[in-house]
């Protein structure tokens, strides 16, 4: 290895009630991708705050390039060089993708934007980044999660670094994005740039890292594992103390006559998706794979209400569902668990109970008076079965790490009951240890008779845990049928067809 | 550097041990290790020690008070005047709580008010015969009201239109009514029960006080023990995770308005009260005052959150303010401007306190 680039030793950062960074090393050498594992909870995301200026460590040094460095702001890592892309995207809306990307270094003469400038190394970037599709022109508002994250990308790119710090940034991409976002890692490597990269995922770790950092509790328990040779089932045993990573529930016999609660017939949303039909019967689970952009969560989305459909209907027990209309999907029985957990799930300045209540508060009132001790130990039940840490309901949702935050808008959705549950990539950002809970839990719900679809851009999750597979390709489904009869490439090869030539 | 493993520093790591326990031990530790001063902090962290910041801004402009005007200030019945003061301005603080915790601003609370106040007034001397009910009145003030609030509120819901602009309009096109039908003349509200009943006494306190109260009471139960409170902080806080939560996210922000549009009738009832008049200027420029009210006591004005004890404190904290600069006989124009530098300043203490207790 060559010199250590960065160098932090024992870092300390108290939360109120929470001790998030407990002594924590890390030493990161110029030109490495270096990972850093954890349990949901353990510290990355804090650990990198410190490192980006965004948090201030109450001790603890932070040696840059040989020389104590002092991060007072996110203004000082970036003089530093250390750029940072976090795990919840803070982008402007309402801006441009160009005006994102050199938001608080804007190119400008006396006060005045260059527009055309900017315009220019804004598509530079996104050209680098493999994305020339990109208009630096669209608000960033229009873009999906993933084209976000390209942006995100594009900004920390954008200025001269040497330390790029990127917080779960697969987990909002396809598995051909994220081969091309290792691509731009590998070009950056080989320029002298590293890499602090964290993942959920194992199998990126093995792919993309060259050493590998866990920690647990806020404590460094190994640094400097070599990525490649260190067996997966020691790193797990690291990271959880258990020594498996996960396991999909074994499917269950289901009545194939049963009639199918939720039927989806010739569904269109113009310029989105054309006449996806499916049924799903309960206790199944019906998954939906594609390429990030191929329109699964308008789907599902449109299914709910939440988008006005074209044409085509969805009934559930047979009754026509209003398009449009997320009341007339709720009062059917149907709950959508979504994407966006920030945008569209949580009400960060409310509580873990609050927050796992919303849907279902008529529940918890007498004649609209909530009852506050049956809310919090509904609430209570669902922090005990999701294992969401803190184990506090009434924290705040934004002190949660984005693990928790993922486990606590699902929460929501397994307490309303419903019979028909959406799930749009509901495992984003759960660590390997919660997984397998949270597969168990989902084909338990099944098994209960609830009708599932979901949503999930890891396609070994979809075959493992669905009964049926459906596979969208640009808004069309290209393939429906048993997950047992299909495996990773033939899904991969469906997914990609076409959009080759 | 080398690559290598570093059990974890100092003790032997136990790898093995359920996660859970781990974890228990960690809190635990660090709950000691805290100690008296965690609790402090946790106590000060919750809405005691917000509270605790207004409590104290209240008290350091009453010792302001008794220290300038040691025979004027510290009597009963002055402090009944400032209650009495502080009260019609804190039921329309109250209403303007809920929608800025809705995530909206409502400007037109004055000329509501006023519009309500005429409008009742107007009744009152055109029907003077035995048969005129003071009730009448009340339900005039508040149907008003309610419709005003109505109005604003469908504006924004359906009509898709910033309630800034919404509430804009209202506030100009409510006060001109109330020009018109008062032909800006000071009604004065001869009707004996009406005054008897709002300017009268319960034990010593006034009823406006008590009203106050009252109001005060059912809102904090509204926004902190109802279905309906909580939806508020839901739609304020994130109007797409609630609409997707299954809320009727427009009908909720309409029925907001419309509380609003009420409590302004509320409000000019008491006005009529106290001051026995209806009149076009009654409520000038209190939106500004009740906005201000509610900033001080904490509720975000980016919606999401809200705090009744905190408006009413805020209320309070204007309302004595007001009455020591009287007291003192400062000129409008220097209240003004004095006031403005305090609201700045109660507004940073609380961001203060606010960021104090936890960052971004
Ligand atoms: N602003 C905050 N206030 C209070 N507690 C916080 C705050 N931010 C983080 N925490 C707590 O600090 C701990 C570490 O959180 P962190 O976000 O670093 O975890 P993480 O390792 O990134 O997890 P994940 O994999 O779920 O993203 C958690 O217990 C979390 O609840
Ligand atoms: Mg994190």
């Amino acid at each position: 290895m060559t010199d250590a680039l960065l160098r932090m030793r024992g870092i300390v950062k108290s939360f109120p009630g929470v001790r998030a960074l407990d002594g924590i090393d890390l030493d990161v050498s110029a030109g490495e991708v270096h990972c850093l594992l954890g349990q949901n909870g353990a510290g990355k995301s804090t650990l990198i705050k410190v490192l980006s200026g965004a948090h201030q460590p109450d001790a603890g040094t932070v040696e840059w390039r040989g020389e104590n460095a002092r991060i007072a702001d996110p203004m000082a890592a970036m003089r530093l060089g250390i750029a940072t892309i976090y795990q919840e995207l803070d982008l402007v809306d309402g801006l441009t993708v160009a005006e994102n990307i050199f938001l608080g270094q804007e190119m400008a003469t006396a006060g005045f934007t260059r527009r055309w400038r900017t315009d220019r190394a804004a598509r530079a970037l996104l050209g680098q980044l493999g994305h020339p599709e990109i208009s630096p022109n669209t608000e960033v508002g229009r873009l999906s999660a993933a084209g976000k994250q390209i942006v995100s990308m594009a900004r920390a790119l954008s200025h001269d670094v040497k330390l790029i710090v990127m917080d779960e940034p697969s987990a909002v991409l396809d598995k051909e994005e994220v081969a091309r976002l290792f691509g731009v890692i590998r070009d950056l490597t080989a320029d002298g740039v590293a890499v602090i990269y964290i993942s959920h995922r194992l199998e990126e770790i093995r792919e993309v890292g060259d050493r590998v950092t866990v920690l647990k509790d806020g404590r460094t328990v190994a640094t400097g594992l070599p990525a490649g040779e260190t067996p997966t089932s020691e790193v797990i045993r690291l990271m959880t103390g258990r020594t498996f990573e996960y396991v999909f529930p074994d499917r269950v016999e289901r009545d194939d006559e049963a009639e199918p609660v939720l039927r989806v017939s010739g569904l269109s949303r113009e310029g989105e998706f054309q006449d996806v039909s499916f049924d799903v019967a309960p206790g199944e689970i019906v998954g939906l794979a594609g390429l990030v952009g191929s329109s699964r969560s308008e789907i599902i989305e449109t299914i709910y209400g939440a988008r006005k459909s074209t044409s085509g209907t969805v009934t559930v027990h047979g009754r026509r569902l209003r398009p449009g209309s997320v009341r007339s999907a709720v009062s059917a029985g149907v709950g959508l668990c979504p994407e966006e957990r920030k945008s569209q799930a949580l009400l960060m300045a409310e509580s873990v109970a609050n927050n796992v209540t919303l849907a279902t508060l008529p529940r918890f009132a007498h004649a609209s008076f909530i009852d506050r001790a049956a809310e919090r130990s509904a609430a209570t039940e669902q922090v005990n079965r999701l294992d969401i840490r803190p184990q506090d309901p009434s924290r705040e949702a934004r002190t949660l790490s984005g693990g928790n935050q993922q486990k606590v808008v699902l929460g929501r959705w397994l307490l309303t009951g419903c019979d028909v549950l959406l799930l749009d990539e509901p495992t984003r950002g759960v660590d390997v240890g919660a997984r397998s809970e949270l597969y168990d839990l989902i084909r338990e719900l099944a098994a209960q008779g609830v009708a599932i679809v979901m949503v999930s851009s890891e396609i070994p999750e979809v075959l493992g845990l669905a009964d049926r597979v459906l596979v969208i390709r640009e808004g069309r489904v290209v393939h429906t049928g048993p997950a047992g009869e299909i495996d990773e490439h033939q899904v991969l090869d469906l997914v990609m067809e076409g959009s080759v030539t | 550097m080398s690559e290598r493993t570093t059990p974890e520093s100092g003790q032997p790591a136990a790898p093995t041990a359920p996660p859970s326990e781990d974890e228990h031990a960690r809190l635990e530790s660090a709950a000691e290790a805290g100690g008296t001063q965690s609790a402090l902090r946790r106590l000060m962290s919750g809405s005691a020690g917000r509270n605790l910041g207004l409590v104290l801004a209240l008290l350091i402009v009453v010792v302001i008070g008794v220290a300038t005007a040691p025979d004027r200030f510290p009597t009963v019945d002055n402090t009944l005047t400032i209650l009495r003061f502080a009260s019609a301005l804190g039921v329309v603080s109250i209403g303007m709580t809920f929608v800025i915790a809705a995530g909206h601003i409502d400007l037109s609370v004055g000329a509501i008010m006023a519009l309500a106040s005429v409008w009742a007034t107007t009744l009152a001397s055109q029907r003077m015969a035995e048969d005129f009910h003071w009730v009448t009145m009340v339900i005039t003030a508040l149907a008003v009201g309610a419709s005003c609030g109505l109005i604003n509120g469908i504006l924004v819901a359906y009509g898709r239109m910033a309630s800034f602009i919404v509430t804009l309009a209202m506030l100009v096109g409510a006060r001109g009514l109330a020009e018109m039908i008062s032909g800006k003349r000071n009604q004065i509200a001869e009707v004996q029960g009406f005054l008897d009943f709002f300017g009268g006494e319960v034990f010593g306190l006034p009823v406006l006080v008590i009203i106050f109260a009252l109001v005060a009471a059912a809102a904090w139960v509204l926004l902190n023990r109802t279905t309906f409170g909580r939806r508020t902080l839901a739609v304020g806080g994130n109007a797409e995770a609630a609409r997707l939560a299954g809320i009727r996210v427009k009908r909720h922000t309409m029925v907001v308005f419309a509380l609003v549009g009420v409590a302004c009738g509320i409000a000019a009832l008491m006005m009529v009260a106290r001051t026995t008049t209806g009149t076009s200027t009654h409520g000038m420029l209190w939106e500004l005052e009740a906005i201000a009210a509610v900033v001080i006591g904490g509720t975000l004005l980016s919606g999401g959150r809200g705090t009744i004890v905190g408006t009413v404190f805020g209320v309070l904290i204007l309302a004595t303010l007001t009455n020591v600069f009287t007291l003192h006989n400062l000129d409008t124009s220097t209240q003004a401007v004095a006031k403005g530098a305090i609201i700045v300043v109660a507004v940073l203490l609380q961001q203060r306190v606010a960021a104090r207790n936890g960052g971004p």
